[in-house]
């Protein structure tokens, strides 16, 4: 156990690509957690995902050992934290075991939306918290207007803001030194009964559950009988640890720290996110303030392009959804697609690394149906009904009206692109809330329907604003409006995972897109095809894909059979994706692209 | 005997003759090579044709030994370029050959040529060797296009060369590729109306594609090359078949034209799914042992495959039993090809099925009726038009 006083807990928090990940690489290397044969970039983030894409999507921890320049050493627990607006309950309940915050800014790019929203979580979670001023060592860093910029725009005080380079390694002492001197110790009481916040928990193959704690007051030790306040469960306590990030285990853990217990506990979802373990015997007086966990706001349709794979894709759903409870899924039926699971998300990068994960880790081959929100239809008999998915849609007859939801979106975005993002917003249906400059940077804020940001908001922000733009946004209450069900028929048979629901003003130009680009995507086959939109039974838009007039290889002798059934095996595999409609097939890519098609 | 055999084709059908059983000796060194060629050929600047010699004498041996006493019916020197070996190689091979195997006087002997004056002054002696069949890489009449081509010849050797093998050979035939980048519907029909007037009883007429691993290849991807879109090379498809109709040479494969009686007895061995023995670097093979069809393929780099040899007699790298519907998909696949289609005895012959228990019946039904497929007493075959979208008929069918 070490002393309150030489303990610090903190979070780093940042806006996407603010240099995050290498800066918790360089404190760890700096403190010796890990030998620099086994050092790889972005040490925290340890699947794939997160690594190629540069994002932490798991909260992780790990413990630095550190000898500050007044000679004394302290346990550094660092928590890093998602960035990402689909995670911010991820971060609120890492920086919920901590006492401070390190907020970094890229000093060549300035204040973005996420670094205003995670700054204002550390606040609201009583944070100190020290600027960090990342990338000095570039030539386009302005160190000087982007510490004005922390003051006016983020109101913190940035007049000792430390100035670093993650990179070079320039300032990562001063990073640590304050981090002594400026982030406050935690409080707790050694003697009180153990009082511990469950921060996370994950399934692990070798160690079954392992769940992430802080100690407020108490002692978490090996073969301490444990109780979890929320369930009222009862375990064991088999394993006490840290991570540096090796594991390392420890006979107990003290008020203020940060580490792991395991205790013979099946399921994380036995293990809820913010519940209080206390001990058995001896338990505390109060339960700490949990968390209200996020809901899925954004809805899709995922199946199996082999429908043998059913099972598994279950399978894998639940084992994904063991270390994250934040998604749920449900078994859904499709006319086109056949048995696959309706399933809740964050957000569309939550959805897109659900979706990438079961690919890779489960190994699977989805189709995944257009993203939907979920829209509250007030049925005539006064009843009001949650809709999921747009082919679930009752009969208009049936309908008195449909409520959407809508979110508040702050961007930030350079004056030069302020036009095209205005533009943007209002074509998505946006009403302006306001409108402020912090030097060159505007930041706006705008009511959206969620619905016209799921599709490619972010793609087209980004696209608009020469990716100068950043986003964030919260959930912002329901309203009322004008909206339509949009079919799809593929030589008259409605594809019902093209369905989509639209405000009537948009629906024709958008079925005309959609006709358009399947069009483009559904290749020629032997016979023609015939796309139409339609809104209710009224046909919006047409487009034919002509019949094939030509393909056949020109040679084909004793020695090119080998070569020619490769081409066979590679068309009968493309067939596996495709879907029949009557005669023709529908190409799996032609459904994602036609999703992601927008009009423009 | 000639009548008796002419009855028989009659009561049969073509579409239910046997395949035959062929030999294919693969030559795999050119001058140079051409920028749309994926062929197994290699450019060396010198090789030891004495040791070369021997070692396809060797591998003819191996496979002899494993087909002894069978009827040869037809030879094949393919490349590469054959037309490059010494007369002196092909006669040794073609000895060899009938020591293993019987081999009739009809039986067809083919050479694969360029007509290159240095390879034209070989033909004579090809002739001698035994060859009785030349098959003359013309690729073009228009010298540009030869050009475009990369071929090493212009068009007066080419001229001269047909004239030479139609002097010296019982039967020749030539090839050309059509569809070349901005080739007009015009300027083919001129092309092919000289074409036919040089022409035997023979014309291989190929759509040029681009292929991986090819200089055309990587100047395709670039935009440097521009084919004809479907429509126009669909246009100069049909156009090919209307004229060779008419000139009484009708496609009897997708890209081969003869007048009856002229279609390659070799060719029709592979798509007809007869046996034939592979030999030469990357050759490949068919062969029925034991009541097993046995697809052979031997080392692909000429030096790997000489190793091989001298080392232990053979290079064959791939030895695989054809079962189930590996083998029906051949049989359609390359039987597909022919306009005679794949008739019924045939078909059983080969995959031991009829067609009701071997195709899924709502998938036939449906290009039965657009009109791709026909199924009738002569067996199954591709009308005109599903000849011409074959690939994406065989999906249908067979995915």
């Amino acid at each position: 156990m070490t002393d309150l006083a030489h303990i610090r807990n903190f979070a780093i928090i940042a806006h996407i690509d603010h240099g995050k990940s290498t800066l918790a690489d360089r404190l760890i290397q700096r403190c010796g957690g890990v030998e620099s044969r086994d050092f790889r970039d972005q040490m925290l983030d340890s699947m794939d995902i997160e690594r190629e894409r540069g994002i932490t999507i798991k909260a992780q921890t790990v413990r630095l050992t550190y000898k500050a320049k007044n000679g004394k050493t302290y346990q550094l627990n660092l928590m890093d934290t998602p960035g990402h607006v689909d995670f911010s309950y991820e971060v609120s309940r890492s920086l919920a075991a901590c006492e401070g915050s390190l907020l970094i800014v890229d000093a060549t790019q300035g204040v973005e939306a996420q670094t205003l929203a995670n700054a204002y979580q550390a606040i609201d979670a009583g944070h100190d918290i020290v600027p960090v001023l990342n990338k000095i060592d570039l030539p386009a860093a302005e160190p000087e207007r982007v510490r004005a910029q922390i003051e006016e725009v983020v109101g913190l005080d940035a007049t000792h803001a430390v100035p670093i380079s993650a990179k070079t390694g320039l300032g990562i002492d001063d990073v640590l030194e304050a981090i002594v001197e400026r982030l406050p110790p935690p409080v707790g009481e050694t003697t009180a009964p153990l009082k511990a916040l469950l921060v996370d928990s994950w399934y692990d193959s070798y160690l079954g559950v392992v769940i992430l704690v802080r100690v407020k007051d108490g002692e978490l030790k090996k073969g301490l009988r444990l109780r979890m306040m929320a369930t009222g469960a009862v375990h064991d306590v088999d394993r006490v640890g840290f991570f540096t990030p090796k594991l390392k285990d420890v006979p107990s853990l003290g008020p203020g720290e940060v580490g792991f217990i395991t205790a013979g506990i099946r399921s994380v979802a036995d293990c809820r996110v913010g519940d209080t373990l206390t001990e058995d015997r001896r338990p505390t007086a109060a339960a700490l303030p949990g968390f209200k966990p996020s809901l899925p706001v954004v809805f899709c349709g995922l199946f199996p392009i082999d429908a043998a794979d059913f099972e598994r894709l279950r399978d894998s759903l639940s084992k994904l959804r063991l270390n994250d409870a934040s998604f749920l899924y449900e078994p859904e039926t499709s006319a086109a697609l056949g048995f696959g699971f309706r399933c809740g998300f964050l957000g569309l990068l939550h959805l897109e690394i659900i979706q990438e994960r079961l690919v890779r880790e489960f190994n699977l081959d989805l189709i995944a149906t257009a993203p939907s929100v979920v829209y509250r239809i007030f049925l005539t008999d006064g009843s009001v009904m949650e809709m999921h998915n747009p082919a679930d849609m009752p009969d208009p007859v049936r309908i008195d009206h449909i409520e959407e939801p809508w979110i508040k979106a702050t961007i930030m975005v350079p004056d030069t692109y302020l036009g095209s993002v205005l533009a943007l917003c209002q074509e998505r249906r946006g009403v302006q809330v306001d409108l402020t400059y912090a030097g060159s940077r505007a930041m706006l804020v705008y009511r959206l329907p969620l619905n016209e940001v799921v599709f490619d908001f972010h793609d087209r922000l980004k696209s608009v604003s020469r990716g100068y733009a950043s986003f964030d946004y919260q959930i912002d209450g329901y309203a009322q409006n004008d909206l339509v069900r949009l079919s799809i028929l593929v030589n008259a048979e409605p594809v019902d995972a093209l369905a989509t629901i639209v405000h009537r003003s948009a629906a024709e130009s958008r079925g005309r897109v959609l006709c358009e680009k399947l069009k483009e995507l559904i290749p020629r086959q032997l016979f023609q095809i015939a796309i139409q939109a339609a809104i209710g039974g009224r046909i919006v838009a047409r487009e034919t894909v002509k019949a094939l007039r030509k393909d056949v290889l020109a040679k084909c002798y004793g020695g090119d059979i080998s070569r020619k059934r490769k081409l066979l095996d590679k068309q009968k595999e493309g067939k596996k994706r495709m879907r029949q409609f009557g005669k023709v097939e529908i190409p799996q890519s032609a459904f994602l692209a036609a999703l992601k098609a927008r009009g423009e | 005997m000639i009548a008796a055999i002419a009855a028989d084709r009659e009561s049969l059908g073509a579409s239910d003759e046997a395949g035959g059983f062929g030999l294919y000796v693969h030559w795999p060194f050119c001058v140079s090579k051409c920028p749309y060629c994926d062929f197994n050929s290699h450019v060396r600047e010198k090789i030891d044709e004495a040791r070369w010699r021997e070692a396809l004498l060797k591998e003819l041996d191996y496979f002899g030994r494993m087909t002894a006493g069978r009827s040869l019916t037809s030879v094949f020197f393919g490349g590469g370029t054959p037309s490059l070996m010494q007369p002196a190689t092909v006669a040794a091979v073609l000895d060899r050959a009938a020591r293993h195997w019987s081999i009739g006087a009809q039986a067809e002997i083919n050479l694969e040529a360029n007509p290159n004056s240095a390879d034209a002054d070989r033909f004579a002696g090809f002739r001698l060797a035994g060859v009785n069949r030349l098959s003359l890489g013309i690729q073009a009449l228009d010298a540009a296009a030869l050009k475009f081509l990369g071929r090493a010849h212009d068009r007066d050797e080419a001229l001269a060369a047909i004239a030479l093998a139609s002097r010296l050979f019982p039967r020749f035939s030539f090839d050309l590729i059509y569809t070349r980048p901005e080739q007009t519907a015009a300027a083919w029909r001129a092309e092919l109306r000289e074409a036919l007037a040089l022409a035997g009883d023979h014309l291989s007429l190929y759509q040029l594609t681009i292929e991986k691993g090819t200089a055309f290849y990587g100047l395709h991807a670039r935009g440097d090359i521009v084919l004809p879109n479907e429509d126009d090379s669909t246009g100069l498809y049909e156009t090919t078949q209307e004229m060779l109709d008419e000139a009484g040479l009708p496609a009897y494969e997708v890209s081969n034209h003869a007048r009856p009686g002229g279609e390659c007895s070799h060719n029709l061995t592979y798509w007809r799914s007869g046996d034939w023995v592979g030999i030469g670097p990357g050759a490949h093979g068919r062969l029925t042992i034991s009541g097993e069809r046995l697809a052979t393929a031997q080392a692909r780099a000429p030096e790997a495959w000489l190793a091989a040899v001298d080392a232990a007699g053979h290079a064959t790298i791939g030895s695989d039993v054809i079962v189930g519907e590996h083998g029906v998909e051949e049989v359609l696949m390359m039987g597909l090809r022919l306009h005679e289609g794949v008739g019924h005895k045939r078909f059983r012959a080969l995959t031991r099925r009829p067609f009701e228990d071997v195709l899924d019946s709502a998938r036939l039904a449906n290009l039965i009726e657009g009109g791709f497929l026909v199924l009738d007493k002569g067996g199954l075959r591709a009308t005109p038009s599903g000849l011409q979208r074959l690939n994406a008929v065989l999906a249908a069918l067979l995915g």
